[in-house]
């Protein structure tokens, strides 16, 4: 019942936003928590942490659209993300990512169509060291070739 | 010239992480020694030792760190005061910051309680770039160690009550800018304040606030337990101390490093990242300051001296000492277009010359690159880039515009080249087209 889901949705936001509100400048820190509980920030809760925090809807609106990391639509079960910097790409990344994402059969910003992973590019990982270098799901991965790729696809797919 | 910097006279004795980098291996190279005695000798002592040691901000302006802390009203007036150190590091190029926060990070709590009671704040911000993983637990381990060490907290034992959070960004390069950080703090968008007012009078939720460097603070403990007169004892006039390099780009073995300020380019490349690819002959340009300074030809580069004033001169600057090298294989139109779809990504919208003008600037780069563009277009480009610079809120309309201008003011036989190519290939297809109707 997508009613239902909406409310549980929304009860769930409430009390993330109940946990950080003692903080000083909330919004970012509830909003990465958001995200980590539902995966992305769903626009039906977003007026309920406007209302909580004291602020307009545009302006939790302007948050989430101004800043990379929050994402407004679902992704899928696994995040992917390759570090397309200056490192990376002198280092082989876009050969990388191509290969990647060709295997997977998406494009950028993609997720798979049974909604086990989404494909993001991102803009430094703070790894040029061992590049290149991905993301899966908070785990970093450097010195990305053929058989790391296989690695990833093996551990998004199960 | 000068010797090497010897490894005795380095303030980051870990930032290959090779040794432990728990509370106790950092105590073991000296951190944490003495905290409390140079917070016992007084606000006055410290800001003046500050300003005698010549440190300028390591963030990119060089603007003198002991000044900086002196704008902090002396009284507070009711109101909280507030350090907040920049660990946004998001620069293409540059890679100091990460290594201090990932194997050094107590360089840089110890920092922070000295700078806190110099400036009268019992509370630090630390705002780490969202993408940085391993550098925000290493952060937060070091700070929770030192929680529990009693050093920092209520009643510590370096007798400033202090606490230090650590906040972590969601993937904005303008957040890097001090007062887009303290909007991003507050969590909002992470849009430029107008200054003044400055921060030191309404910073972070209107309270009297300093924005220092990652560099900047980390190395004011050791500055201050060996002496102002140690640290000036390096580097030039006006340029003084030591400071983290980080080559990248066509060189041998490119590194993150300690090194005395003032130091020849050449030397600097030859010593520590075995000089160029293919021998000095094959240097082409190189971009000394990361990514939003202007690009200086080679044979300018070789024997200028690697410090604030030294790269001002040759129109160009040390910004952050993230130096990019470049050899005879790249591209450089290529490379300088790069930087400007950097721009145009990250511009924040805020300013209209910065939002529409890094999208031209783009755009006109874009068909530089193929050379398909008028001569007199390079102009127009370089008067755009003049529309832009100084006409925004905060630099990153400048670092837009400057690399273009370095790449017009010193590679425009290059563009024009492109230009005269293109035109001679499109003539002649057309002629072959004409020949091929009749």
């Amino acid at each position: 019942m997508p009613a239902t889901t909406t409310d549980t949705m929304i009860e769930k936001a409430r009390a993330i936003v109940d946990a950080h509100r003692h903080l000083e400048g909330p919004l970012l820190p509830i909003l990465h928590a958001v995200q980590a509980e539902f995966g992305y920030v769903p626009r039906d809760v977003q007026p309920a942490i406007a209302d909580a925090l004291n602020i307009s809807r545009a302006e939790i609106h302007g948050v989430v659209s101004f800043y990379h990391d929050y994402r407004s639509e679902p992704a899928g079960r696994h995040v992917i993300r390759i570090c397309r910097s200056e490192a990376c790409q002198s280092m082989g990344g876009e050969a990388a990512a191509a290969s990647l994402l060709q295997k997977l059969g998406l494009d950028w910003h993609q997720t798979s169509a049974d909604g086990a992973v989404t494909v993001e590019p991102v803009y430094c990982l703070g790894l040029c060291a061992c590049s290149p270098a991905a993301m899966v799901d908070g785990d970093v991965y450097g010195r990305l070739d053929d058989e790391t790729i296989n690695d990833i696809l093996e551990e998004v797919r199960t | 010239m000068t010797a090497m910097l010897e490894d005795k006279d380095r303030i980051f004795t870990n930032i290959y992480g090779r040794h432990d980098m728990s509370l106790k291996g950092a105590m073991s190279r000296g951190h944490w020694d003495g905290t409390g005695e140079i917070i016992a000798k007084g606000r006055d002592w410290i800001i003046n030792e500050m300003k005698a040691s010549g440190l300028r901000g390591r963030g990119g302006a060089g603007f003198p760190t002991g000044l900086k802390w002196s704008f902090m009203p002396k009284e507070s007036d009711g109101r909280p005061h507030y350090l907040v150190v920049n660990a946004d590091e998001s620069e293409p190029g540059t890679c100091k910051d990460r290594e201090i926060l990932r194997h050094d990070p107590h360089t840089l709590v110890e920092g922070c309680v000295i700078a806190a009671f110099a400036m009268g704040a019992h509370t630090a911000y630390i705002y780490v770039r969202g993408e940085f993983m391993r550098e925000r637990e290493a952060l937060q381990r070091a700070i929770d160690e030192c929680y529990d060490a009693g050093l920092l907290g209520k009643n510590n034992k370096c007798g400033w009550d202090m606490d230090v959070f650590v906040h972590h960004g969601a993937g904005a390069y303008i957040c890097g800018e001090e007062t887009a950080l303290l909007e991003s703090l507050e969590g909002k968008k992470g849009q430029p304040r107008l200054k003044p007012p400055f921060p030191a009078n309404m910073g972070l939720y209107g309270c009297p606030t300093t924005v220092n460097n990652v560099e900047s603070i980390a190395v004011a403990p050791t500055i201050l337990r060996r002496g102002a007169g140690w640290f000036a004892s390096f580097g030039r006039e006006n340029n003084k101390g030591t400071k983290l390099f980080c080559v990248s780009g066509h060189v041998n073995a490119p590194a993150t490093f300690e090194e005395a300020m003032s130091v020849p380019f050449k030397e600097l490349i030859d010593k520590h990242c075995g000089g160029i690819r293919g021998g000095w002959d094959n240097l082409l340009a190189v971009i000394p300051g990361g990514s939003s300074v202007p690009v200086v030809p080679a044979q300018q580069i070789i024997d200028a001296p690697m410090d604030f004033d030294g790269l001002r001169d040759l129109k160009s600057g040390l910004g952050t000492a993230a130096v990019i090298v470049m050899d005879k294989s790249t591209d450089i139109v290529k490379a300088i277009w790069r930087l400007s779809a950097f721009y145009k990504h990250e511009s924040c919208g805020q300013c209209t010359p910065c939002r529409e003008g890094t999208g031209w600037m783009m755009r006109v780069m874009d068909r530089m690159v193929k050379g398909n563009a008028q001569k007199r277009e390079i102009d127009m480009l370089f008067d755009v880039t003049k529309q832009i610079e100084g006409h925004t809120i905060c630099a990153l309309g400048d670092a837009a515009a400057w690399p273009i201008q370095g790449l017009i003011r010193h590679f425009r036989p290059e563009i024009e080249a492109r230009i005269d190519a293109y035109t001679r290939n499109a003539v002649q297809s057309r002629n072959v087209a004409l020949e091929a109707a009749e």
